[in-house]
């Protein structure tokens, strides 16, 4: 359902929104004062009711995570935000940064009090200057105010928020691999267990969150978890409150709009999107490019009445609202929440040679099923989209996918393998065009 | 010759090292501080950031050849950086990179003759929904079409 507001995005209209001064006479950094004020156990309980579900990519509960930080006297504890954003399609975090920083600090306070820790590090990827330039000075004006530093608002626990950057590597995304390049290391995923929590940067405790699953913490204490959850359609399957939806593509107005979770893809695409620029959709890779294509084609098979998905049984995909568990049990992923959008005017072959060019490009070398698959995948899909591929190799991308998944380090295994199985299964009949000589009716391109 | 920091990166250097628990965590923050100065890292670059953090010079080498951004051999002046990726493909980035081709008379990965201007392709840049898009040195250049293409390199061409 489409229910529009207005909180992380408040600020995105003010003149000079990303000053303190604003900020302030916004109400900010009251929500900060309030939960310093806070017992932490209570910090973390009203994150825990506000199902806020991690908007990097994964879903999992942020105030759950908080809960498994456990104070250790002899480990400092550290909070490390994750706006790295590389993945495809996805252009929220960036919209954070540059238009309400205060808000991204704030959280970052309320954070790092709750976890146990006094050093913040935001990891921010280092093309993104605008981005790291406005948090700095917002850090510097809350330093000024009294609000970062050794007692903030008084108090006296002590926290220091940094930026740090990294230098161009999609991998660095990945949380463990953002901990060795925050070391000052090659980016390379580490193998889990241990997790963050247990061992994270420095080999201490660490809790990793996404920039706008921070950005969203001022209100979770501000309104209270529950209220805050209440926002969503979706708080009945603990997936909460409002959050940054993305669309790009082949759409009239292309963007980031800020709703109540519950939005569907058809109000995304049709309604804060505008339609379709050209064409009719063909496809629509929910939530940026590790997540399985859908089709407008394809409708909810849930007969079951305990299935997640009842409710939508019968109805095309696209009024599915956009959740972590209704995407999921749709065989897809809400990802990043920011969709891409391509018409029927499009080649999907060449839509799968593209991402799987960025893949190629992107895995980090350490496991064997993912450099060499993710690149005999490249291969493959460049010979099709030439005319140049058979049948057989085209066959042989299933067996290679299913060799990648569940046999790598880290989750970038996957993420590449399912989109490709995906496409390669949602749209045979075009792959087989390409495979078998016939003409391409999108001429094998992307933007016709 | 031996490489060296400016005064003005070296007290940027003293004030990055108070950020971090451990002299290593400050190697990419101190090799930016490298590239900024000269364009890229030099071997004599690594071996000074390698000095200042007590890393083996080949340590370091391998943060370098791990991150994209790192060059490691002298670049143009200007830095052109076309996203290829999804979003902007659909929306015409293939074009603009042709354009830009012929507009600087050079191929992708390559610097003009006059070391002004190195034309690079780039994966997403998290600007998407302004596609296409391209960075030129640290600044965004969205909604591209191919007027805006030419002033844009036209300014950088005659600087
Ligand atoms: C290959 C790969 C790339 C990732 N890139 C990002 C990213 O750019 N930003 C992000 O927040 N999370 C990214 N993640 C997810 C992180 O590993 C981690 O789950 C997330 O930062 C946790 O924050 P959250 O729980 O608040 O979502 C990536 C994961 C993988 C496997
Ligand atoms: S799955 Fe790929 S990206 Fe992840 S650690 Fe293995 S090789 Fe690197
Ligand atoms: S695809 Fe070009 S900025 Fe994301």
């Amino acid at each position: 359902m489409l229910k529009p507001v207005k909180i992380l995005t408040k600020m995105y209209d003010v003149p000079e929104g990303w000053t303190m001064r604003a900020y302030e006479r916004a109400g900010g950094y009251q929500a900060a004062k309030k939960a310093l004020g806070m017992p932490q156990a209570t910090v973390i309980d009203e994150m825990k009711k506000g199902n806020v579900r991690g908007r990097g990519g994964a879903g999992f509960p942020a105030g759950v995570k908080w809960g498994f930080m456990k104070p250790d006297p002899q480990k400092p504890a550290y909070l490390v935000i994750n706006a790295d954003e590389g993945e495809p399609g996805t252009f929220k975090d960036r919209t954070l940064m540059e238009k309400d920083p205060h808000r991204c600090i704030e959280g970052c306070i309320i954070g790092s009090y709750a976890i146990g820790a006094h050093v913040c590090y935001i990891y921010v990827r280092d093309e993104l200057h605008l981005s790291k330039e406005r948090l700095w000075s917002a850090i510097r004006e809350a330093k000024d105010r009294g609000f970062l530093g050794a007692h903030p608002f008084g108090g006296n626990y002590a926290i220091e928020v940094y930026v740090h950057t990294g230098a161009g590597a999609y991998i660095c995304g990945e949380e463990t691999a953002l901990l060795e390049s925050l070391e000052g290391k090659r980016g390379e995923p580490r193998l889990k267990p241990p997790f963050p929590a247990q061992r994270g940067v420095f080999g201490n405790p660490t809790t990793v969150n996404n920039l706008e699953t921070i950005a969203a913490v001022p209100t979770v204490i501000e309104m209270g978890g529950e209220a805050f959850s209440k926002l969503s359609s979706l708080h009945h399957l603990n997936d909460g409150g409002c959050r940054l939806f993305g669309v790009s593509g082949h759409v009239k107005n292309p963007g980031i709009f800020e709703a109540c979770v519950g939005l569907t893809l058809r109000e995304l695409i049709y309604d804060l999107g505008g339609g379709m620029s050209r064409g009719e959709l063909l496809g629509v890779i929910p939530g940026g490019s590790s997540c399985p294509v859908l089709l407008p084609s394809e409708k909810v098979n849930a007969p079951d009445e305990k299935s997640v998905l009842h409710p939508w049984h019968g109805q095309s995909v696209l009024d599915v609202p956009l959740g972590v568990d209704t995407m999921r049990n749709l065989g897809t992923m809400l990802g990043t929440c920011c969709a891409i959008v391509f018409s029927d005017e499009t080649c999907p072959v060449a839509v799968m040679q593209n991402l799987m060019a960025f893949y190629r490009h992107e895995s980090c070398g350490q496991c064997t099923p993912c450099r060499e698959g993710v690149g005999w995948i490249d291969r493959i899909v460049t010979k099709l989209l030439h005319g140049e591929g058979s049948v057989d190799e085209l066959d042989r991308i299933h067996d290679i996918g299913n060799g990648i998944m569940g046999n790598t380090i880290c989750a970038f295994g996957e993420g590449s393998a399912m989109p490709a199985l995906g496409l390669v299964r949602k749209f045979r009949r075009h792959f087989e065009e390409h495979a078998t000589g016939k003409p391409c009716s999108a001429g094998g391109r992307l933007d016709a | 010759m031996a490489f060296v920091l400016s005064a003005e990166r070296e007290r940027e250097m003293s004030e990055i090292f108070t950020r971090y628990p451990t002299r290593k965590a400050a190697c990419i923050p101190l090799l930016h501080l490298c590239q900024d100065q000269e364009g890229y890292v030099s071997e004599e670059a690594m071996s000074y950031v390698a000095e200042q953090l007590g890393m083996a010079p080949s340590q370091v080498k391998g943060v370098v050849t791990f991150y994209t951004l790192f060059n490691t051999a002298p670049v143009g002046k200007h830095q052109v950086w076309v996203c290829k990726t999804l979003s902007c493909a659909l929306r015409g980035a293939k074009d603009i990179i042709g354009h830009c081709e012929k507009r600087l008379g050079v191929h992708v990965g390559e610097t003009t003759k006059d070391g002004k201007v190195t034309l690079r392709t780039a994966e997403c840049l998290a600007s998407c929904g302004t596609a296409p898009m391209m960075q030129v040195d640290k600044k965004y250049y969205e909604n591209l079409t191919s007027a805006e293409v030419d002033r844009i390199l036209d300014r950088l061409l005659e600087a």
